[in-house]
């Protein structure tokens, strides 16, 4: 308890000030645009062959190209659809179960050992047998990326279930509240800064791991273009995916965060006195 | 007592596994039995298949991890300690970070051909940011009076590194390299799945495709096994290198 509200309150939140943001925005681009730079001058000047390192024009002319046909939309849209079908298919069984290990003394006993040999465990290792379960469309490649994303949403709601402060619960309890209302009320959103850090988490597990299984099934998505463009040499096409792929996961990452944001706009972490 | 109590879960699956296949609920060709797993388990290991692709893949795990480690502390580290550093490497840090690793795998082949040198190389990218990152933020969240007060009492700033900010931010930094043995596993497997020459991630992409699927779940077993030993090793050195905290 204690600890929560003493988190200190994120800088970014903090109006900024329009003069000092400008060139904390030129120093904070600084050290990406000199590697841009560099990149540029290293193909004008021949010092690396352009299969290895193809020129950014040729790059930023094949993105734009992407984008313009739709190209980039389609694939995004396939990976992000995979990604987050799996990921909700983890948050599903996960944020439930976890509580449930968190609650009950049985059920923890039973699930404890199997989740402390699966979270380290690389999940990607059962990529052969979900093929052999599901085929190789959609459904196994949703299955595997709810398998690798489940463990951590698991762990981190048994965490932070367990972790809530009994006496929250005691004096819920002893001013009338049923057991349901203290659920929902007390438990459910003292837990919920840990549960949603697992799933913060979980996120980009669950792209990686589309990535992967795209690259090793095919089937489109970002992860099977890639494939298929370093398997014909295109060494431009796998560099435009390597920077589309980093777009998704941006826009994955960032909306979990606004996700977390508006869950708990209640939590002192967004409200800093 | 405490042991048979933890594994006691395990042995309920692997039971419940037997029973469902040899019970026909499960086709055998969907899920081979245990025991014919455990078969053939015996058989791989016994047979030098197993040793010789567990060894490569360890190798390569280890190397990758190895490098990150000395590479990503000392990025940290710079970038705690020096703001110019901070300035340069920060940015790029951050864009880097969201980049899935895997999403790498192409143009490491394109680099580095199918070697060692390509599995390895993603195995250190993958372990490099957590390391970074844990280091940084451990000795950015040193309690800056512990530092005043060490230099107050004399101390020079080397000293201060090594007697006050590197044992207050050790162990955020373990934390981090535990994250990076999971990376090193997971990247070593996808590469490996991917870039099949040799190694664990290798003989269970070939034995799937072969249709070997007993000796496909047995290598799956060796690479949990292995992933669960190393965690456990790490947890139990950190707890080594910690033994200065009451």
């Amino acid at each position: 308890m204690s600890t929560q509200l003493s988190l200190p309150a994120p800088s970014s939140l903090r109006p900024p000030r329009i003069a000092w943001s400008a060139v904390a925005t030129v120093k904070r681009f600084a050290s990406i645009l000199a590697v841009l730079l560099l990149w540029e001058i290293a193909g004008r000047l021949h010092v690396v062959r352009p299969f290895l390192l193809p020129h950014l024009e040729s790059v930023v002319w094949r993105f734009y190209s992407d984008i313009v046909t739709g190209t980039f939309f389609w694939n995004a849209a396939l990976t992000l659809y995979r990604a987050v079908a799996g990921f909700a298919l983890a948050a599903v069984v996960g944020v439930p179960l976890g509580i449930l290990i968190g609650m009950n003394r049985l059920m923890r006993w039973f699930w404890d050992p199997l989740v402390s040999l699966g979270f380290p465990m690389p999940k990607i290792a059962f990529l052969p047998v979900f093929m052999l379960w599901f085929g190789v469309f959609d459904l196994s490649k949703i299955a595997m990326v709810a398998f690798s994303s489940v463990f951590v949403v698991i762990a981190s709601t048994q965490a932070g279930t367990a972790g809530v402060e009994r006496w929250l619960l005691w004096s819920a309890r002893s001013m009338g509240a049923g057991r349901i209302a203290v659920f929902f009320q007390v438990m459910l959103p003292a837990a919920m800064p840990q549960i949603l850090t697992g799933l913060q988490v979980a996120m980009p597990v669950a792209l990686i791991t589309t990535v992967v299984a795209e690259m090793l099934m095919g089937g489109a998505g970002l992860g099977g273009m890639m494939m298929q463009a370093g398997s014909y040499a295109d060494s431009i096409g796998v560099f435009v995916g390597i920077i589309e792929t980093s777009c998704v996961g941006a826009i994955a990452v960032t909306g979990m965060a606004q996700l977390r944001r508006h869950l708990l706009r209640w939590h002192p972490e967004f409200n800093p006195r | 007592m405490r042991i048979l109590s933890r594994t006691a879960p395990l042995l309920i699956v692997a039971l419940l596994w037997e029973a469902i296949t040899r019970g026909g609920l499960v086709p055998a060709d969907m899920l081979p039995p245990f025991s014919s797993v455990a078969v053939e388990l015996v058989k791989l290991a016994t047979g030098g298949t197993l040793l010789p692709n567990t060894l490569d893949s360890v190798a390569r795990a280890a190397t990758g991890f190895a490098i990150a480690v000395a590479a990503g502390t000392a990025i940290g580290a710079g970038m705690a300690l020096w703001r110019g550093f901070e300035t340069a490497a920060g940015p790029l840090v951050q864009a880097f970070y969201p980049l899935p690793k895997s999403a790498l795998i192409p143009l490491v082949i394109v680099w580095f051909g199918l070697g060692d040198t390509a599995k390895t190389f993603l195995i250190f990218l993958g372990c490099l940011l957590p390391v970074i990152l844990s280091t940084y933020n451990g000795l950015r969240g040193v309690d800056q009076v512990l530092v005043w007060s060490a230099r107050s009492l004399g101390a020079s700033r080397a000293a201060v590194i090594r007697e006050v900010l590197l044992p207050a931010a050790m162990p955020q930094i373990l934390t981090g390299l535990r994250t990076a043995v999971a990376f090193s596993f997971l990247l070593m497997v996808s590469s490996e799945l991917i870039i099949a020459t040799n190694g664990l991630g290798y003989l269970i992409g070939s034995y799937g495709d072969n249709g070997a699927y007993p000796a496909m779940f047995a290598v799956i077993l060796v690479v949990t096994g292995l992933g669960f030993a190393a965690d456990r090793a790490f947890v139990a050195l950190s707890g080594f290198l910690l033994r200065y905290r009451e």
